[in-house]
């Protein structure tokens, strides 16, 4: 197990930038997640982490130790797929035992070895099969048991859940934090999920066009987005915007969106008067059925039912935004509805998309 | 890689050693090294001779050949009535040759495009013309079409096509249907494996939904099929006709020309020229003009691909 | 037409699928047949069972001839030598160069296709007088090595291009996973690429060696003697004697028509396949 150290890290595939200067501390034993949409350059870093793409410039430390010139091989490290990655030849007891047989390890630690990934995973029916005569679920299971038996210094996951449906996916996510608790290894972890990200990680690296947007913790991230990217990536449903213009009206601070109903603000916020902004609220922070001042009326465009909750479409002047509600009187809500935006639970961000 | 270092000295540092980097640079080169020194050697080098020798007078008869004659080849080339002959010999073969395996290859891609019980079975039978040697095929068709040994005639006359039972190989009128279809026959399976590749990549939900829109037969062969393969039929059909103009296998084994040069074709005519006659230089000269005539043909044929994309 | 009941016009289309079939495989096979047919006719029945569909006795007399007293064993010899060596080299030098084709990218690929396409273009009749001229000085005429080099060198291109398109239908995944499960680059080429690729291995093998069984043009150039000689020019060098033995010849036909025939079948799934795979690539 091992920290790593991540500095000024560029890659371009010719002149064709992908990521800028990359710099991240992962400290050992930590599970820290990638996140980001597809393009962001997150699969890239992990695939520089891994030595299976050339560093352009900066540095990648592992354990102290600078692995930039080092192969793949060299750097003691395991890697889980996206495509699992099986060797299709091999019984999944070959698949496990390969990088150990490529050590020279003796036959009988090999086999004891394997036999114990296989126990904590519950492989052992399976052992003398080929990847083929697996189900998703199960070549799932052996690639990180392939991962397992190595006792890396840090475990890289590239999307390993994206090929398998929603039932086992949320399984595998749960046994991937488990084995974490249990071996404790240093671990990054990539994937566009972001409920994924916010449910495994201790902290998440949100990207987006090949630079660090924020890093922190789930909770961190979702209470405190950095910017409107992340705001707008963490949480589903996203979070709402309206762009338009911060003024005072009458001493009090109001928020006007574009052609939009002016929203009386609760709080002053620590924007320039008269300037561009951005407001954003999360559809679970809008309250329905409000009275009192602050209390405006917004027509119903559409109820979503997802058992769990509603989700409601509705329009305020011009601007639509949803809300979302665990209260089942507004199932059949139709016509029009008070709501309120509470000002602890808005965000701001300012013309150039920095929370303020 | 190598200009980012001049680049940044402050990155200098983070290079992959010098010997790291040669030796990841190398690797592609190292693997396809031997093929290409290879096909150089033995295939780009006597290209190039081939062409030189176009110009000069090479016969291996003659002990002081060898000297440059600039265009003299050429000019007796135009005056040669038997390679004209040869050349219209090569369009009636080819034309036929490829129209034919066409049709049929398109037939069979199509009869088998369907699953049906022993379908890889007679896949494997009907394609296996295809692996036999063209010079065994050659053979074999000359002896189906003798009338001593062979059905052919014997069936053709019985049909009442033929007045006698007699080889049609040696019947100046005929002789080039002989290996006309020799070709057909050892070409269909190349031009249905070829089809078939690109029929199976045919979605099949868009047959779905035209004949939910209430297309039959015919109309999705005409609205799906052709335009999705027009374009392997046009590749597959301008790479066969350029090889079947330079293939005299068949000819040189089936009638070696005759009778009464009939059947020559340029390619046959060529190998003429340098088997028998031995005059290296003719053959070369004609041989370039042979390919001359073939780049013309495939730069109209991609020029009119063209100008048929660019009007739609 | 509703359901799948058999009406009128299912059965008329059904059986005119399989009597179209049944014309192709008949067309396919009946010149293969004929030759078989001869071959085991006695000598006595050649001319007089002519165009029987099958003769009223069957004897190997042919092949036993063929065999004992002529010189088809030399030039069967032969053949299998050349085709045999030049399937081995040519797989191993496409194998090398499909692979760099497949998974690098690097400057000159470019050209390097460019230049193997061309040499699928020209007429290689063209090459028949220099390559006579070349080998000719180096003793390579009249000698099974010269044409093991022309074979090799005809055949490289497109076997590269075959098992271009077999290394491409192997996820790159499964290398950088050998590669981080400790492997070198070659590692990985050799203990998990290679096992993958067997299927290709074999249809370019057998596609190699039955071009270079067939082949005839330079053969006839570069080969003289009857020591040298390889089946295609032994058989039509038997063709031009004067007394023509039907029987002989075609009991040798057979046995030219056997090698390529039995890889044909082994490996033609595969050769189909490779080929979908280039065909579907473009």
């Amino acid at each position: 197990m091992a920290s790593i150290d991540i500095s000024n890290i560029r890659k371009s595939y010719g002149i064709h930038p992908v990521l800028h200067g990359i710099d991240l501390e992962i400290r050992d034993g930590e599970f820290v997640v990638l996140v980001g949409p597809s393009g962001c350059g997150k699969s890239t870093l992990l695939r520089m982490i891994a030595g299976l793409e050339a560093v352009t410039d900066g540095e990648i430390r592992i354990a102290g130790k600078r692995v930039n010139d080092l192969a793949p091989k060299d750097r003691d490290i395991a890697m889980v797929f996206q495509s699992y990655a099986l060797y299709p030849h091999m019984s999944v007891a070959k698949n496990m035992s390969y990088s150990l047989r490529l050590r020279k390890m003796a036959k009988e630690k090999i086999a004891s070895v394997v036999a114990g990934a296989a126990t904590k995973l519950g492989l052992e029916p399976l052992m003398e099969r080929r990847p083929k005569a697996l189900s998703g679920g199960q070549r799932q299971r052996v690639a990180m048991g392939r991962a397992i038996v190595r006792e890396p210094k840090a475990f890289l996951f590239d999307e390993p859940l994206s090929n398998l449906d929603a039932r086992l996916r949320e399984q595998m996510r749960a046994e991937i934090k488990k084995l974490h608790k249990d071996l404790g290894a240093t671990s990054i972890y990539v994937t566009h999920d972001q409920i994924e990200a916010m449910t495994l990680a201790d902290r998440i690296v949100a990207m987006h066009g090949g630079i660090i947007q924020q890093v922190g913790s789930p909770l961190d991230l979702y209470d405190n987005p950095a910017n409107l990217f992340v705001a707008g990536f963490i949480g589903s449903p996203g979070m709402n915007f309206f762009e338009g213009r911060y003024i005072k009206l009458n001493g009090k601070s109001v928020f006007a969106p574009t052609g939009g109903v002016e929203l009386l603000l609760e709080a002053p916020a620590n924007l320039e008067e008269g300037s561009r902004a951005t407001l954003g609220i999360r559809p679970e922070h809008v309250v329905l059925g409000a009275d009192g001042p602050e209390a405006q009326m917004a027509a119903i465009d559409l109820v979503e039912p997802t058992g769990f909750g509603i989700i409601l479409h509705l329009t305020l002047g011009p601007v639509s935004l949803k809300a979302f509600t665990l209260d089942r009187r507004f199932l059949n809500a139709t016509g029009e509805i008070a709501v309120r935006l509470p000002g602890s639970h808005l965000h701001f961000f300012d013309e150039s998309g920095r929370k303020v | 890689m190598a200009s980012l270092a001049a680049r940044n000295g402050g990155s200098q540092r983070d290079q992959r050693p010098l010997k790291k980097r040669l030796a990841d640079a190398s690797a592609p080169y190292l693997y396809s090294a031997p093929a290409l020194i290879l096909i150089v050697t033995v295939m780009l080098v006597p290209l190039v001779l081939g062409i030189s020798y176009a110009f000069r007078d090479i016969q291996l008869l003659k002990p002081f050949s060898g000297g440059f004659i600039g265009l003299d080849h050429f000019r007796t080339l135009s005056q040669d009535q038997n390679f004209y002959r040869a050349l219209r010999n090569t369009l009636w073969w080819t034309g036929w040759s490829v129209l034919l395996q066409f049709v049929f290859g398109l037939i069979l891609a199509l009869l088998l495009d369907k699953p049906f019980f022993g379908r890889a079975i007679v896949q494997a039978l009907v394609f296996l013309p295809w692996a036999v040697p063209s010079f065994l095929a050659g053979l074999n068709w000359a002896w189906l079409f003798n009338p001593v040994v062979g059905p052919l005639p014997h069936w053709l006359f019985a049909l009442g096509i033929m007045s006698e039972p007699n080889n049609i190989l040696s019947d100046p009128q005929l002789a080039m249907w002989g290996p006309i279809i020799a070709n057909v026959w050892w070409g269909i399976p190349f031009f249905a494996i070829t089809l078939l590749a690109a029929l199976q990549a045919i979605p099949r939900d868009l047959y779905e939904a035209a004949s939910i829109d209430g297309a039959g037969p015919v109309k999705r062969f005409l609205s799906i099929t052709l335009p999705f393969l027009a374009p392997t039929i046009a590749i597959t059909v301008l790479l066969r006709t350029v090889w079947i103009s330079n293939f005299a296998d068949l000819i040189i084994v089936m009638t070696n020309g005759g009778p009464a040069d009939r059947t020559q074709i340029v390619a046959s005519y060529i190998f003429t020229q340098a088997f028998k006659r031995l005059d290296f230089g003719y053959a070369s000269a004609i041989a370039l003009v042979l390919l001359a005539l073939l780049i013309i043909y495939s730069m109209l044929i991609v020029v009119l691909r063209q100008w048929l994309l660019s009007k739609d | 037409m509703a359901g799948h009941s058999l009406t009128k016009g299912r059965v008329v289309a059904l059986l005119a699928h399989r009597l179209a079939i049944l014309a192709y495989v008949a067309f396919a096979l009946f010149p293969l047949y004929w030759l078989l047919k001869v071959s085991v006719t006695p000598n006595k029945l050649l001319y007089s069972e002519g165009i029987r569909m099958w003769p009223s006795q069957t004897s190997f007399e042919h092949f036993d001839f063929v065999l004992k007293h002529s010189e088809f064993p030399t030039f069967f010899k032969n053949s299998l030598i050349v085709a045999g060596s030049t399937a081995l080299i040519v797989t191993a030098l496409a194998s090398l160069a499909g692979y760099a084709l497949s998974r690098f990218s690097f400057r000159g690929k470019y050209w390097i296709v460019a230049l193997m396409l061309l040499t699928q273009m020209f007429p290689l009749v063209m090459l028949v007088a220099p390559i006579f001229k070349m080998l000719s000085p180096l003793g390579l005429t009249n000698s099974l090595t010269g044409l093991v080099i022309v074979y090799t060198a005809f055949n490289v291109p497109f076997a590269t291009f075959l098992m271009q398109s077999f290394f491409d239908g192997i996820p790159k995944d499964l290398e950088e996973a050998a590669m981080i499960d400790g492997a070198t680059q070659f590692g990985a080429f050799r203990q998990i690429i290679l096992p993958l690729t067997l299927p290709g291995i074999a249809a370019t093998l057998g596609f190699v060696f039955t071009a270079a069984w067939s082949e005839l043009l330079f053969s006839l150039m570069l080969i003289s003697g009857n020591a040298a000689a390889t089946f295609p020019v032994g058989l039509l060098s038997f063709v031009s004697k004067f007394s023509i033995d039907f029987g002989q010849m075609m009991a040798a036909g057979v046995m030219a028509l056997i090698p390529a025939c039995l890889f044909f079948l082994l490996i033609q799934r595969y050769l189909v396949q490779g080929l979908t795979a280039g065909a579907v690539k473009g």
